[in-house]
């Protein structure tokens, strides 16, 4: 009913506001509903939920890193322990804007741009969130006092002390022990669950050597402590804790005075050190040089360090001792003349005339004798002790090399010694199976003639020419080498039995006459010596530098010369240490590479008063621990 | 005579005229009751909330006695007077929302306060939050309801101006209050239902022009949280995920008093104002929001049967729309809070610590008290 002058009808009004007020209470209470529902969804249906987040909110665990176990010489001489150092850290959680934080930081103490990268790197990599990634290390007092102020501005950023390894004798052991360095992004891939979680606070990892070999047992086990937190990460509380389990102390073989004889005769030469106690298979040196400072690489090494020791013509990151394969040359003598007399190809009385050249029946292949006109009659005895070629030569050919590669075989040439270090290289103890597959052609006689004197396909590290003089030295017993005491390795294979045992007595006899015999190539290693030495020399020839390395034409001249190469034990009566010295382009083994045995052999041998005393095998207990390396 | 009168009245209608006390102060003594449970239940929340800091708490019980007092000295002025004042306060409230935008003082990014030599400083939009509700009533007072078309343009007009004005300091929240209060009278007023499914199809489609063109970076920021507050957890998602997680794990009865982690561990963003609702939650749990929720539905009802019982359309309007409003209030900040609404800035209302927001709320239930206590023996006219 409508018209155009609208009156005034207060009955309806009062009913139109009647109406929306009920509308509104139908609204409002609708609107309660709405909200209790919600929150019977949040706080019934999702509870769980929302009680496991505010209680992982509230309670943050914080794993505890081990202390990495001690590396130590077989006197109990601290080889490797952990200092501690402030490092820069930042828990990338808590940082709103990562940039502007480094921005900032990069203002207050240099930050080099490896630093930087490497953050970035472990930012993005699959890590434990809430974490503190480190950014820089080895602050100094000053950069902490520039930064410690303007922490509270900077939110998520902490100075962490933590312990980092040392090496105390910098590059002394740097091819023994190794090095650790910051654990990456691969190192973590690899890991099952099980090592991560135990890696969760680690910031270290064994690179190499015995830092890798026996990461596990140095590292020990993480702990953790679940503390109250706010908001800002400050812990109120401690609620639980469990210590870590430090890691084990790795107790060596080696001996720190042996260690250093054999590095500092060995100078400046590039060239390694292996010396083997015969009785037990324990490494007493084991050094290869040039070195590399180990504590370089702990933090992080800088560009400029690295790529100093990657051009370094000399290869300093070349670990010689354990991955250097030289043709052994003459040393290999003594293995090939028990090979001869146990496959009868000769005996003690056999004598030969050595005219300087040796032909092979049917060829016309000649094979030179290193002394010009030869020795003129030679037996066995005298062929080791002046280490004449062509007796071997002749022998050889009448061993074959089949008997050749049997009988060296048990000497660990060829294969892994099984020492307990990563990485060794194995040689080569050629076989006709070894030259079809490698080389893909069958074996030739002139082939047994060049290997008879360590020379041609034969290939051997320093670390398998000490095993095999060890092996000599005791008279066949079987040996693994060991660096650690903690080691459960063991070479494949059993002792070397002779059939007439008297044969190792007259090899003995003849290696001591290398030192001590009037026409021995070695005389000099023995003058004025407290015991008796037995050792032979050897020469081995540098087949090829690479045609597209620049070097200056002294260099290329220096770098051609024959390797020098010299094994020995002594006493010789009662061995306790075998050893193999190389000096690269030392030309002569019994004058370059002699010398540095003796020193080296007289390290371990004589007492303070220069006395001969030998030094006792290490106590059993310490060889029956529990193992601790990998399982 | 009068005694006769009120016996032939209803008994519901004899109980308020028989005077008490509290009418003799022109208080209303029901909505006084829960007005005061309200805050004493607050200030229980609060005390936990604000880490059982004696000076917060000192600061609130005199804000809240401000705000007593305010509501004592609105319920003893008539309808009338404020009727007759309406346009006067609504008129000066522009004008100084304009000032606010010239000269005012700047805080946290946003143009609220004005500074008055003598007065201090406030916020003009307070006065808004009254004065352009009471300034539709007073508009639809004089026009015959239903409200024809030409009537809901110049309500919509005296409820946007303002609402406007506040959204450009910018105070997103207020605003938003503000332009409610007003379509709320306009609904009360007696809107076409047609015209308000039009409205709602018309805010529908304007949603996303409005995302993209109208608003500032930092209210599409709230926004955008709102939608996926897991993307940003640390950053603009914090502070929903927090509160989320401190009401969840609240579960029915909470964790008890003083022992929410989330707001004592400081994880939980401004826990004693905007969000307090979410210690109540995680402390006293499904149980103490009922209670919340109860103690609010008592108020909000109680001013709506005043306004029933108002004798003329300006009360009647004012009452409904400023109760609504309240409620209003009350479901925008837990409803932000529980994640259902973006995180505009509303406080829970007489709950939250501080603000002149407590002053402002109390006043209208003054008025509503004035509205109830000054009615005339016989109906409006």
């Amino acid at each position: 009913m409508r018209s155009n002058i609208r009156l005034r009808d207060h009955h309806r009004e009062r009913q139109i506001f009647s109406n929306r007020l009920i509308a509104g209470i139908v609204i409002v209470v609708a609107m309660v509903m709405i909200l209790i529902v919600r929150m019977i969804w949040l706080q019934w249906a999702q509870y769980e939920r929302f009680a496991l987040l505010s209680e992982a909110n509230r309670i943050q665990t914080q794993a505890l890193a081990p202390p990495r176990g001690l590396v130590l010489d077989r006197n109990g001489t601290v080889l490797a322990d952990n200092r501690p150092d402030f490092s820069l850290t930042v828990v990338p959680e808590q940082v709103r804007d990562i940039e502007a934080t480094l921005d900032t930081l990069g203002k207050l103490v240099p930050l080099a741009d490896d630093d930087v990268q490497r953050f970035r790197d472990i930012v993005r990599s699959r890590r434990r969130p809430w974490e503190p990634v480190p950014l820089r290390g080895r602050m100094n007092d000053e950069e902490l006092a520039t930064v410690a102020p303007a922490l509270h501005q900077l939110p998520g950023v902490r100075i962490n002390a933590e312990a980092i390894r040392h090496y105390q004798y910098d590059e002394l052991f740097s091819h023994v022990i190794g090095y650790v360095n910051r654990i990456n992004v691969a190192d973590l891939a690899r890991m099952d669950e099980a090592t991560l979680a135990n890696y969760s606070s680690t910031h270290f990892y064994g690179r190499t050597g015995m830092e890798r070999q026996y990461e596990d047992a140095l590292h020990g086990n993480v702990g953790y402590r679940k503390v109250e937190t706010n908001a800002q990460g400050r812990v109120l509380q401690v609620v639980e804790e469990k210590r870590p389990v430090p890691g084990q102390d790795l107790h060596l073989y080696l001996d720190l005075k042996a260690q250093q004889a054999a590095w500092k005769a060995l100078g400046d030469r590039r060239g390694a050190v292996v010396a083997i106690d015969p009785r037990d298979g324990g490494v007493l040196a084991f050094v290869s040089r040039p070195g590399f400072n180990p504590n370089l690489f702990v933090t992080g090494i800088s560009h400029k360090d690295y790529s100093g020791y990657r051009e370094d013509l000399d290869r300093p990151l070349f670990n010689r001792a354990l991955q250097g394969q030289y043709p052994p040359g003459s040393t290999i003598k003594p293995v090939v003349g028990l090979a001869g007399l146990e496959h009868g190809a000769t005996n003690w009385n056999r004598t030969i005339r050595d005219p300087g050249i040796f032909k092979l029946p049917d060829t016309e292949r000649t094979y030179r004798d290193w002394k010009k006109g030869g020795h003129g009659i030679v037996d066995l005895h005298t062929a080791v002790v002046q280490s004449c070629d062509v007796y071997f030569y002749d022998m050889g050919v009448k061993l074959g090399i089949d008997n050749y590669h049997q009988f060296l075989d048990q000497f660990g040439l060829g294969r892994p010694t099984a020492i307990d270090m990563p990485g060794e290289a194995t040689g080569i103890l050629p076989s006709r199976n070894w030259k079809r597959a490698a080389r893909n052609a069958p074996w030739f006689h002139g082939d047994t003639v060049n290997v008879s004197i360590g020379q041609g396909y034969v290939l051997a590290t320093p670390l398998q020419l000490a095993l095999s003089t060890a092996i000599i030295a005791s008279n066949g017993t079987h040996l693994t080498p060991k660096v650690a005491q903690e080691s459960q390795a063991r070479m494949p294979g059993t002792d070397v039995i002779m059939k007439d045992p008297a044969n190792w007595q007259r090899m003995h006899q003849a290696m001591e006459d290398v030192i001590h015999g009037t026409r021995g190539t070695a005389r000099a290693v023995g003058y004025s010596s407290k015991y008796r030495i037995a050792g032979k020399t050897g020469t081995a020839q540098v087949f090829s530098v690479a045609q597209d390395d620049e070097y200056d034409e002294d260099e290329l001249h220096e770098r051609l010369l024959d390797h020098a190469l010299f094994i020995a034990y002594a006493p010789a009566d009662n061995p306790a240490i075998a050893i193999a010295v190389l000096v690269e382009n030392g030309r002569h083994g019994g004058s370059t590479a002699g010398p540095v045995a003796r020193a080296v052999m007289d390290a371990w041998l004589l007492n303070e008063k220069g006395e001969l005393e030998i030094p006792p095998l290490l106590t059993p207990q310490a060889q029956t621990r529990p193992p601790t390396n990998k399982p | 005579m009068q005694q006769e009168y009120l016996r032939q009245l209803p008994n519901h209608q004899r109980g308020a005229f028989q005077k008490g006390i509290a009418w003799r102060l022109h208080l209303d003594a029901p909505l006084l009751l829960g007005l005061l449970l309200l805050m004493g239940f607050g200030l229980f929340v609060l005390y936990s909330a604000a880490g059982e800091n004696t000076d917060t708490m000192t600061r609130q019980v005199v804000r809240l006695t401000a705000g007593l007092g305010a509501m004592f000295v609105m319920a003893q002025i008539p309808p009338r007077t404020y009727r007759f004042w309406t346009p006067v306060i609504f008129a000066i409230g522009l004008v100084m929302l304009i000032l606010v935008l010239l000269v005012g003082t700047e805080a946290k990014g946003a143009q609220r306060w004005l500074s008055l030599p003598g007065i201090g400083r406030f916020q003009p939009s307070e006065i808004m939050k009254i004065a352009a509700p009471a300034m539709m009533a007073w508009y639809f007072r004089e026009r015959t309801l239903p409200p024809r078309l030409k009537d809901i343009g110049i309500a919509l007009t005296i409820a946007l101006i303002p609402a406007l004005l506040i959204g450009k300091q910018p105070d997103l929240g207020t605003a938003l209050m503000i332009a409610a209060a007003g379509l709320l009278a306009l609904f009360m007023a007696g809107l076409s239902w047609r015209l308000i499914a039009v409205a709602v199809l018309i805010t529908a489609i304007a949603a996303p022009l409005m995302y993209n063109f109208v608003l500032h970076p930092y209210q599409r920021n709230r926004v955008d949280t709102f939608l996926n507050p897991e993307a940003d957890p640390l950053g603009t998602g914090w502070n929903i995920i927090q509160s989320k997680t401190a009401i969840g794990s609240g579960g029915l009865d909470g964790k008890g008093w003083l022992q929410g982690t989330q707001s004592r561990l400081d994880f939980l963003p401004e826990s004693s104002t905007d969000f307090i609702f979410a210690v109540l939650a995680e402390e006293l749990g499904l149980l103490g929001i009922l209670v919340l929720l109860s103690l609010y539905l008592f108020i909000v009802g109680r001013g709506l049967w005043i306004s029933l019982q108002a004798q003329d359309t300006y009360a009647k309007l004012l009452g409904a729309s400023l109760t609504l409003t309240f409620f209003f209030y009350v479901f925008v900040n837990i409803g932000m809070v529980s994640g259902l609404l973006p995180v505009v800035g509303v406080p829970l209302p007489l709950v939250s610590y501080g603000g002149t927001s407590i002053v402002t709320l109390m006043a209208s239930f003054g008025i509503l008290m004035s509205i109830q206590t000054h009615r005339r023996l016989l109906g409006g006219h």
